[in-house]
């Protein structure tokens, strides 16, 4: 274990905006991504629904 | 197994949706195992401080933004010398991954370099050869954005995409001489802190991470793709059938 | 062969010349931006001589790639450029042709224009010499990348600024090369190793960017 507590562990002797700044960007980064591609999957089923009930009619 | 059985769309699909959970576990774990490396376990540098953690992650998508962009340049390769529908899907799906995994790069580049270097951008030969290739990254996405006919996007976006790959390592050795030559400021990202075994290991696990990750995003993205191209075929009806 | 290659050439030059406000508009905006970057950073003579280079170098880049939108553009309008492919010559040839031609039309004038507005940035005899040898070198390495990017991005709507987009960063070794050139003669390092190294893109793009520009115009007329 490196850390002596919780709040050595946020502070990152002294450079947690960096490290953290790092981290939280990736993680923003990969959530987006994933939300953005369940977004265009959920989207393009949607549109698939419409083009076949517009085809029925 | 032959392997040109999944070359098709309508076998590619379930097949990339039976795959995707299994990637996607695997680069949990793999993040799991790395973040703890990066946190716990691998101790503090002498010179950086805990400062440079930020290349647990800085580093590892450094690899992967250059890795998909030649991924992508092969699946390019494959679907101009073959025309396999397919592999153009592939490389399509590839590119916004390789786009963030480029950003990120830059970003945690920009966020080590400051509290290191003192400045939020240097102009070293690798950070500036990223930010290129963020550009080459942006150029084929917009290019392909820009062409509806799906035909020709691929096919263009594929041509851009090989040019690309052919003039990275040029790109590359003139930014490298371009930075000796202006040795204003002596920063040299490129030489890191001396490796721990430790370290390395970190990132090689997240490295791997990071590609497991890519791989799963890449067919899901494709899959998506693949509904939406296909979506007269009768593969995609049953689908849609099943759905609703 | 030759032949058709000199036709290719002879026809977009004379059609340049009939309609001359369209290079000369790309010569007026390489002097224009050029002349920007004093009215920006200042007109202290040390900090120009430092800066002109480059300043010159990203303003030839600039003027060459607002040109290209019209490589292949007019014909493929009026049909002329299926008709050229669909002839039994090689479409690589027609796209070194149209290559050789722009640099002709918007290469040759720049390099006329250059020396001139190095004046302006203080640049010594010996540095605006090499100014005009690295774009002579510099320029043919534009029209040649410069048509891939036209070729692909014929007929779409954000032609000009995308063909752009998709170029600039295929050019940055023709910039750090060139412009590194003239600074080498400015900090007495010399101009040589720079030279050979453009020198060498030249003749990679003159070898492979005509054969990719043809590659790219059948994947766009088609």
């Amino acid at each position: 274990m490196n850390w002596d507590s919780w709040e050595a562990f946020w502070a990152m002797g002294g450079y947690g905006l960096y490290v953290w700044g790092s981290f939280g960007m990736t993680l923003l980064c990969v959530v987006g991504e994933i939300w953005l591609l369940r977004r265009h999957r959920l989207q393009t089923w949607q549109r698939l629904k419409r083009l076949k009930s517009w085809d029925s009619q | 197994m032959n392997l040109y059985y999944y070359a098709s769309p309508s076998t590619f699909y379930p097949l990339a949706g039976k795959l995707i959970p299994w990637f996607a576990a695997l680069a949990l774990a793999l993040t799991a195992a790395g973040l703890y490396i990066s946190f716990f376990v691998a101790p503090t540098d002498f010179q950086q401080g805990e400062g440079y953690r930020i290349i647990f992650i800085h580093v590892p998508a450094a690899w992967m933004s250059m890795f998909i962009y030649v991924v992508m340049a092969f699946w390019s390769a494959i679907g101009l010398a073959w025309n396999t529908r397919l592999s153009f899907v592939m490389a399509r799906a590839l590119a916004p991954t390789g786009a963030m995994f480029t950003f990120v790069a830059l970003w945690t580049g920009a966020f080590w370099g400051k509290p290191m270097w003192g400045a939020w951008w240097v102009w070293d030969a690798r950070l500036t050869s990223e930010l290129i290739l963020f550009f080459l990254y942006v150029g084929v996405m917009a290019l392909q954005a820009a062409i509806d006919d799906p035909r020709r996007s691929d096919r263009a976006g594929a041509l851009l995409n090989l040019v690309g790959v052919i003039n990275v390592p040029i790109i590359y050795f003139s930014v490298k001489w371009w930075n000796t030559l202006h040795q204003g400021s002596s920063v040299n990202l490129t030489r890191a802190p001396s490796m721990a075994h430790i370290m390395l290991w970190g990132m090689l696990i997240m490295a791997l991470a990071a590609w497991m990750y890519a791989i799963a995003v890449a067919l899901v993205r494709a899959r998506s793709l693949l509904l939406e191209r296909e979506r007269q075929t009768d593969w995609v009806r049953t689908l849609l059938e099943a759905k609703s | 062969m030759l032949k058709f290659l000199f036709t290719v050439i002879r026809r977009d030059v004379l059609l340049a010349a009939r309609r001359r406000g369209d290079w000369l508009t790309a010569q007026f905006f390489f002097v224009m931006v050029v002349s920007m970057f004093p009215l920006g950073v200042g007109p202290e003579p040390s900090m120009l001589r430092t800066i002109g280079p480059g300043v010159v170098w990203v303003a030839a880049l600039l003027a060459s790639l607002l040109s290209l939108g019209r490589l292949f553009a007019d014909d493929f309008r009026d049909g002329t450029l299926e008709q050229m492919l669909l002839s039994p010559y090689p479409n690589t040839l027609l796209a070194l042709g149209k290559a050789i031609a722009h640099w002709i039309i918007n290469g040759i004038p720049l390099l006329m224009i250059a020396p001139v507005l190095g004046i302006q940035f203080n640049l010594p005899p010996e540095a605006l010499l090499i100014l005009v040898l690295s774009l002579a070198i510099g320029t043919p390495i534009l029209s040649l990348l410069g048509s891939i990017g036209a070729a692909l991005t014929l007929g779409l709507r954000g032609g000009g600024v995308l063909v752009t987009l998709l170029i600039l960063p295929l050019y940055v070794p023709a910039l750090i090369f060139g412009a590194g050139a003239v600074e080498g003669v400015l900090s007495g390092t010399g101009a040589e190793a720079h030279l050979s190294l453009l020198g060498a893109f030249l003749m990679m793009s003159l070898l492979l960017a005509p054969w990719v520009s043809a590659m790219a115009l059948k994947v766009s007329v088609e």
